[in-house]
């Protein structure tokens, strides 16, 4: 069957757009063919830097002729109805069939030629592509991410004819900017009539069309390069992916660096090369560390073997490092403290004050956590102060991506004690899942006050993340506080983290006075700022709590076992996951199970009765006339009572899971031999009483109701 | 595709220059000569800003001076001044093989395109204070960055239409690349076997940028910057108000405000600039040149 070509050529298109742009170009001719009754049997795209290029195969020549069936109104509908419907059907009442007391129409529509239809959907692809940013050229009205060069166009080997403000459909493209056969340079035009002979006219014209093999390309000459010399590539995917979208003919050619910068700090050089120049770091296999020596991508195989490429790259990081250095002996000429001088008058965000004021809130609160923490308080509180400094710093700014590690490199530079220099250092981590959390007590103090304070800051001026916005990263905050917090088994309790954290801002609000204690038993002034706080820290618990499902979800927990122990509002994150974790081995074992059923009937009956008024009242009795399944489960009960209150102490929930399971036998016994509703009020008394005994001791592990079945 | 021309490969920083005047004058450009207000970048020129504006064709090269107060390095940097030679061309509207234009003129100044490395990268290019922004790309020539590409989208928060096609080359760093220099102020001047005599760079330019560093980072009264920067802004709406045969002094009023640019480099290289202070600045001069581009585009549509 047919297959159809398209290619849409371009001036060159940037690299970070263009796989976006083969996903959007398969999805609108996918939407086009649908709409228009195809269902061609491969659809495939491509993007690289000037041209996006579209593939059907298996498209019939023409739509197949169609017959369409109009109902219209009932026979004696009122005259008006009737004119509307043969207006809008395009017909006379003659060609109407009654059927079933209704107007029918029958209409047998030719199927249009498919080549008409994929000249509308060209156009109406170019002009509703989704580009991230658009622009207009010359004279003309047309939108494209950079000027549209192009549109080759052909469908069974024919060129579709149509015309898009000037630019004439054909059959013919061009191969690479600069290489070319034969002498000279300059992109070469070719026709080609299908894609097999597109495929092969982009090669023989130096065009690699498919990224994956531009990348392959990419990968494999890095390593070769590296081979040859001994070294060992420092592999980046993000980095492979740009080059990818930056040349049409890939070719490796690695290049020298002068030894002399390898005493800059290795982060420095790699991102030098990567965010400036987009080139590939290597490493010495011997020692680990950077070999002076880079991989850039070029987009041409040079006649000189890439000599002239190589050397002149390497000129421009010689003064691209040149220039690192600059901004490093700068820096330490300045130093810490005109750096903390300048946060002040640098904006962290409108309302939530400038940087130096949330360097002030961080040490507060850096203060308060490094006790809990193991950390020393004065070294905690001077990591924390001069956390943020390097955002002042030369080096800092020209490479963002640094903040932190600079002020940890420029902290030993100036001879401060070496777990303050790594506090400062590793403040910002965990940067995302895959990265390690911080585990030096002091760095973990600055850390978490970091992130508190951000989470607090945005939550108060009620700038929460929503469905897939999270624009100040308040999630990947708080994921990063709950893993720092498990993995170094801190015990924090968070609902005072959270007021701690909102203290500082009071001062910057300048509004009342805000109680730290906003525990739910703590006393607490009845005023609207209280209210106020209170509701945030109540927000950021659950907004944790949140977090904390999605991280043990990972983990194969179940969020409801997370719910039923935050129910017992217990904010200490290391013991809330003890419990999941003792709840979860519980609930796989028969006696977990069972219990749980035993517990759900009698937490039924007991809600039922209570509806009706009764009520707890009095000490647990059992009546001497009791039977036997009475008397064991309040055996039972009374058994637990002590080593079940020790184990909770201790907080070894599996052991306290272990004397739970004890009531197993007993409370099945009870439910199935024992009528709660007895006639008697003594008797029903003390078996609802029973039962509420049992749903209060499992109440102490979990809230059970909140588990399913 | 241009063919390469069996040109003479430039001998000198002006040479270059030369060959650039030539390929471009026979492209069809007029070829100006730098303005005379202290400016941050050739774009700032009126014959870029203002006649990027309105329908009129228009297509001009130059050499525009750029001064860059912050960028001083005493001389002592090889790469970096705070007064440098950018090329500037503007063309308008955009001709459809402008980036083969662009790659004649590479080739016009000695760079063989079989053997570089050509890139174009993509840089959207603005410019806040003069409420500019376009599409396009840096160049890299083996991974360095030679031209800036830019299609005008809008200039003085007005839209280009038709579209100005800009290219602005560095001139010194090419320079230096075409030489194999690499040391700026080792770039010769004018040819090393001239009758006269041989200048480099640094014998013309060295002992400016000692000075200009010093004053720019530490001579320049902050106070008198201030209150000339003030005195600028005040003016610009003044002139804008006074007309000449109907028309508003739009011309002299964009000088004023290119003063003011200029007056705010040099507060902004002593320190005196306040990080949250910057966008104010910034957004002042905007909307003098906003009031500028205005005026200027009324006049044309008189024409």
């Amino acid at each position: 069957m047919p297959q159809l070509l398209l290619e849409l050529f371009s001036e060159e298109i940037p690299a970070r757009m263009q796989a976006g742009a083969a996903r959007d170009l398969e999805r609108m001719a996918r939407e086009h063919l649908a709409a228009a009754g195809f269902l061609p049997e491969a659809l495939k795209t491509f993007a690289g830097p000037r041209r996006l290029t579209l593939v059907v195969e298996g498209l019939p020549i023409a739509q197949a002729d169609r017959k369409e069936e109009l109902k219209g109104p009932r026979v004696g509908a009122p005259p008006q109805a009737l004119e509307g419907f043969l207006r809008k059907a395009g017909l006379t009442q003659d060609q109407l069939v009654e059927r079933d007391g209704v107007w029918m129409a029958f209409i047998e529509k030719t199927g249009r030629p498919t080549t008409q239809i994929v000249a509308e959907m060209v156009e109406a692809i170019i002009r509703g592509f989704p580009w991230p940013k658009s622009m207009t050229w010359g004279a003309s009205k047309l939108r494209w991410v950079r000027p549209l060069k192009r549109i080759l166009c052909v469908f069974d080997r024919e060129v579709v004819p149509f015309a898009i403000e000037g630019i004439e459909a054909g059959d013919v493209t061009e191969g690479h900017r600069f290489m070319r056969v034969g002498y000279g340079w300059g992109g070469q035009p070719f026709k080609a009539r299908d894609f097999d002979e597109y495929a092969k006219g982009l090669l023989d014209h130096f065009v690699v069309l498919d990224v994956e093999e531009r990348k392959s390309r990419i990968l494999e000459g890095c390593k070769t390069l590296c081979f040859a010399r001994n070294l060992e590539l420092v592999e980046d995917l993000g980095l492979l992916e740009e080059v990818a979208g930056l040349a049409e003919w890939p070719t490796p050619v690695l290049g020298d660096m002068d030894p002399a910068f390898l005493d800059l700090p290795g982060e420095v050089i790699r991102t030098s090369m990567r965010t400036h120049q987009k080139y590939f770091a290597v490493r010495d296999p011997a020692t680990g560390g950077l070999a002076p020596h880079f991989i850039t991508i070029a987009n041409v195989q040079s006649a000189d073997g890439g000599k002239v490429i190589a050397e002149g790259n390497a000129k421009v990081l010689s003064s691209r490092l040149s220039d690192a250095r600059f901004f490093w002996d700068e820096d330490v000429k300045v130093g810490f403290e005109p750096w903390l001088d300048k946060l002040n008058g640098v904006t962290f965000h409108a309302k939530l004050g400038t940087m130096a004021e949330r360097v002030e809130r961080i040490v507060a609160l850096a203060t308060w956590i490094a006790p809990q923490v193991g950390a020393d308080v004065e070294k905690a509180r001077e990591a924390a102060r001069l956390a943020k400094g390097d955002l002042a710093s030369q080096m800092v700014g020209e490479f963002p991506e640094l903040q932190g590690l600079m002020g940890g490199y420029y902290a030993r530079e100036f001879g401060l004690d070496a777990d303050i220099a790594g506090a400062i250092r590793d403040h910002y981590k965990p940067q995302g899942p895959s990265d390690a959390v911080p585990a030096a007590p002091l760095s973990v103090a600055v850390a978490l006050a970091d992130k508190l304070d951000t989470l607090a800051g945005f939550f108060v001026i009620d700038e929460k993340p929503t469905g897939s916005k999270d624009p100040y990263a308040l999630r990947r905050a708080a994921l990063g506080v709950i893993r720092t917090i498990l993995d170094g088994g801190h015990r924090l309790p968070l609902l005072f983290a959270g007021g701690s954290a909102l203290l500082g801002f009071v001062r910057l609000f300048k509004s009342g006075m805000l109680n730290v204690s906003l525990r739910p038993d703590a006393p607490l002034p009845e005023d609207e700022d209280s209210r106020a706080a209170r509701a945030v820290v109540y927000d950021l618990l659950a907004f944790f709590a949140d977090r904390l499902k999605v991280t043990l979800k990972d983990q194969g927990k179940r969020h409801d076992l997370v719910d039923a122990v935050f129910a017992l509002g217990d904010d200490d994150l290391v013991r809330i996951v003890a419990r999941v974790e003792a709840l979860d081995g519980f609930l796989k074992t028969d006696d977990g199970k069972n219990l749980l059923a035993g517990y759900k009937r009698a937490s039924n009956i007991l809600k039922a009765e209570e509806k009706k008024g009764w009520k707890a009242q009095g000490g647990r009795e059992i009546l001497p006339d009791a039977s036997a399944p009475e008397v064991q489960l309040h055996d039972a009960l009374r058994m637990i009572e002590k080593p079940l209150a020790d184990a909770l102490a201790a907080e070894d929930f599996t052991a306290a899971m272990r004397e739970l399971a004890g009531l197993r036998g007993p409370v099945d016994a009870f439910l199935d031999g024992v009528f709660v509703n007895s006639d008697v009020p003594a008797e029903r008394d003390s078996r609802l009483k029973t039962l509420a005994a049992v749903r209060d001791a499992m109440g102490q592990v979990a809230d059970f109701s909140l588990i399913g079945g | 595709m241009p063919a390469a021309k069996t040109q003479e490969k430039p001998k000198s920083f002006q040479d270059l220059i030369l060959t650039l005047h030539d390929y471009w004058s026979a492209q069809g450009c007029v070829i100006l000569q730098p303005h005379d207000v202290e400016v941050g970048a050739g774009t700032l020129h009126p014959a870029t800003v203002l006649r990027a504006l309105g329908p009129k064709p228009w297509n001009a090269a130059y050499v525009q001076p750029s001064r860059r107060p912050g960028d001083g390095r005493y001389g002592e940097n090889p790469n970096r001044l705070q007064h440098y030679y950018q090329y500037q061309v503007i063309l308008k509207p955009n001709p459809p093989n402008m980036q083969d234009l662009y790659l004649g003129s590479l080739e016009a100044i000695g760079l063989d395109l079989r053997t570089h490395d050509i890139r174009f990268v993509e840089d959207d290019w603005e410019n806040p204070t003069v409420g500019a922004w376009g599409l396009g790309w840096e160049v890299w020539c083996d991974g360095m960055e030679v031209s800036q590409y830019t299609y005008f989208q809008q200039v003085g928060g007005l839209d280009v239409s038709p579209v100005a096609g800009e290219l602005t080359y560095g001139l010194e760093r090419l320079a230096m690349y075409v030489f194999g220099v690499d040391n700026v102020y080792d770039l010769p001047f004018n040819d090393p076997d001239a009758p006269l005599g041989h200048l480099t760079y640094g014998d013309v330019f060295l002992e400016n940028e000692r000075q200009q560093s010093e004053a720019n980072f530490h001579g320049y009264d902050v106070a008198v910057l201030k209150r000339q920067f003030e005195d600028m802004e005040q003016q610009v709406p003044l002139m804008l108000a006074r007309s000449y045969q109907g028309k508003s002094l739009v011309l002299p009023a964009y000088d004023m405000v290119l003063k003011a640019s200029h007056l705010f480099n040099l507060m902004n290289a002593r320190g005196a600039i306040a990080v949250a202070e910057r966008a104010s600045y910034i957004g002042r001069i905007r909307d003098l040149c906003k009031l500028c581009a205005s005026a200027w585009v009324e006049q044309q549509d008189a024409a």
